[in-house]
């Protein structure tokens, strides 16, 4: 049973979603170090703290006529989406905010990085930033729509958009056990929306960083900083979404939440070194053609279960 | 502390609505449009209506900067270095809208509102969608069905390359011919 913690508890969200952000890029830094074959070590694993400190101190780069307002509203609203999209999450027994429509919630600020990083690109007025924040355009156009079947199906299962209920539906069996392909389309949305991984595509490398081409100091900070926030709160919306919430036996709730919202951390940082980057194109075809077909009879199948035994199983 | 975030939303939402013809930027004058629409979004919240305030964030999130896409694309002078404006004739769409604003504002003061009967029911959305679909919900599918089609016709007649091109005159190809291969691999 999830229960409203008191409004403060908003506060602590962002401090939560930090650390365990800190978790996801100490664990990729030290995955770096060992494909670089350089020794996993306490200096590897406090790199990331280096280089944000190094970021945090270092100049901002100007371009030649930037539209300033969009480019740096675009920088401030991936970080923020991030957070807010964590506002949502069920952490073991307690939730900060136990909104009606806290799937849409998610889906929505997670939506926002969308104008955030389009906004990032065109601002800078410099051709490679550019085509990378239309290229976050095409990619959204592409994952967006299964994401969105995924999120429903989770929704079907527990016949409510409000994430507390969804987790209480879970109580006999986690719905990543009878909605498989939900659950893996939406691991794959989250490596969208926060463009990581084989989603890398708007800051591609072939494209010398895209978003990220003109960014230096505070502004890359944020921006870097608000992918991992994504994507740390995509794995942390999972656990409620399919994996059953802070449900598990002798340990406290929030035991099994840390260790589950750790465990898909762990599998996405693992997974993101092994998959090459895919151009939007091509996953269009294969969102539309293939994954929004199997989404929508994967809401079917939830919706008859629900059907046939009255809730979900 | 409801009547401060109200004002706080109407006037940005005004505002920025109204940054839209003030901007000379299309890219500028498309996220004044979806600030405008952000704050509506909250103003829906306000009114206890979550459902729909969410989904006016989400939506209009996604059309805007897809309409930024366009704007840029089709307008003459998207990056606003020579000043455009999104309106003809300045001094008559000012009269126009500046009417019209006076009218809707005036009728929301002079129309004779119902009073509340009963309580504030459990879930406003639920019942605002029963008032305004409910009665009408034949009505309503098959308009969704005409928008549908629609949408489709649209996008068949637009298209540059049919299937008769991708797939030879009688259709016999097995994989279509496209310039960009696909991702599937057909």
């Amino acid at each position: 049973m999830v229960v409203s913690a008191p409004l403060w508890s908003v506060l602590v969200v962002p401090a939560v979603l930090l650390v365990f952000t800190l978790a996801a890029v100490t664990g990729d830094a030290l995955l770096a170090a060992r494909t670089a074959g350089r020794p996993v070590a306490a200096a590897g694993a406090a790199g990331p703290l280096v280089e944000a400190t190094r970021l945090l101190v270092g100049q901002r780069r100007t371009t030649l006529a930037p539209d300033a307002l969009l480019w740096r509203l675009g920088l401030l609203t991936v970080s923020v989406a991030g957070v807010l999209a964590a506002v949502v999450i069920p952490f073991g027994g307690m939730t900060a905010s136990r909104m009606s429509v806290g799937v849409v919630w998610f889906n929505a600020m997670e939506v926002l990085t969308w104008a955030g990083l389009w906004m990032a690109g065109w601002g800078a007025n410099s051709v490679l930033s550019m085509v990378g924040g239309y290229r976050f355009v095409a990619q959204g156009l592409a994952y967006e729509l299964p994401l969105m079947f995924a999120l429903i199906t989770a929704a079907t299962g527990a016949q409510s958009l409000n994430v507390a209920d969804i987790v209480g539906a879970q109580r006999n069996l986690w719905f990543v056990v009878w909605m498989p392909v939900a659950f893996v389309v939406y691991l794959a949305g989250v490596y969208a929306f926060s463009f990581l991984g084989p989603f890398a595509y708007p800051a591609g490398t072939d494209l010398a960083g895209g978003v990220l081409a003109e960014l230096s100091g505070v502004d890359r900070l944020m921006v870097e900083a608000g992918r991992w926030l994504l994507l740390t709160a995509g794995a942390g919306m999972a656990v409620p979404l399919f994996l059953g919430g802070g449900d598990g036996p002798l340990l406290p709730e929030w035991v099994w939440s840390t260790l589950k919202t750790l465990a898909v951390l762990a599998v996405l940082v693992w997974v993101r070194r092994r998959l090459p980057t895919l151009r939007a194109d091509r996953y269009l075809e294969l969102a539309w053609v293939v994954l929004i077909p199997l989404t929508i009879l994967q809401a079917l199948a939830a919706a008859l279960v629900v059907l046939t035994l009255g809730g979900a199983p | 502390m409801t009547d401060v975030v109200f004002w706080v939303l109407a006037l940005l939402a005004a505002a920025s609505g109204f940054m839209v013809f003030r901007f000379t930027s299309m890219a500028r004058a498309t996220i004044a449009l979806l600030v405008s629409f952000l704050a509506t979004g909250g103003l829906l919240i306000l009114l206890g209506l979550g459902y729909l305030g969410v989904v006016v964030v989400l939506m209009m999130t996604m059309e805007m900067v897809i309409m930024a896409v366009f704007m840029v694309a089709y307008m003459m002078n998207p990056a606003g270095l020579m000043p455009m404006a999104m309106y003809h004739n300045k001094r008559g769409s000012l009269a126009i809208s500046i009417a019209v604003f006076v009218l809707l504002g005036a009728g929301i003061f002079l129309a004779p509102w119902p009073q509340r009967g009963g309580a504030e029911p459990a879930d406003p959305t639920f019942q605002l969608g029963m008032a305004l679909m409910g009665p009408q919900m034949l009505t309503m599918v098959t308009l969704g069905f005409v928008l549908f089609a629609a949408m489709v016709a649209a996008v068949v007649l637009a298209t540059h390359r049919g299937r008769y091109d991708r797939f030879g005159d009688d259709l016999s190809r097995r994989s279509a011919d496209d310039p960009v291969p696909g991702g599937v691999g057909r």
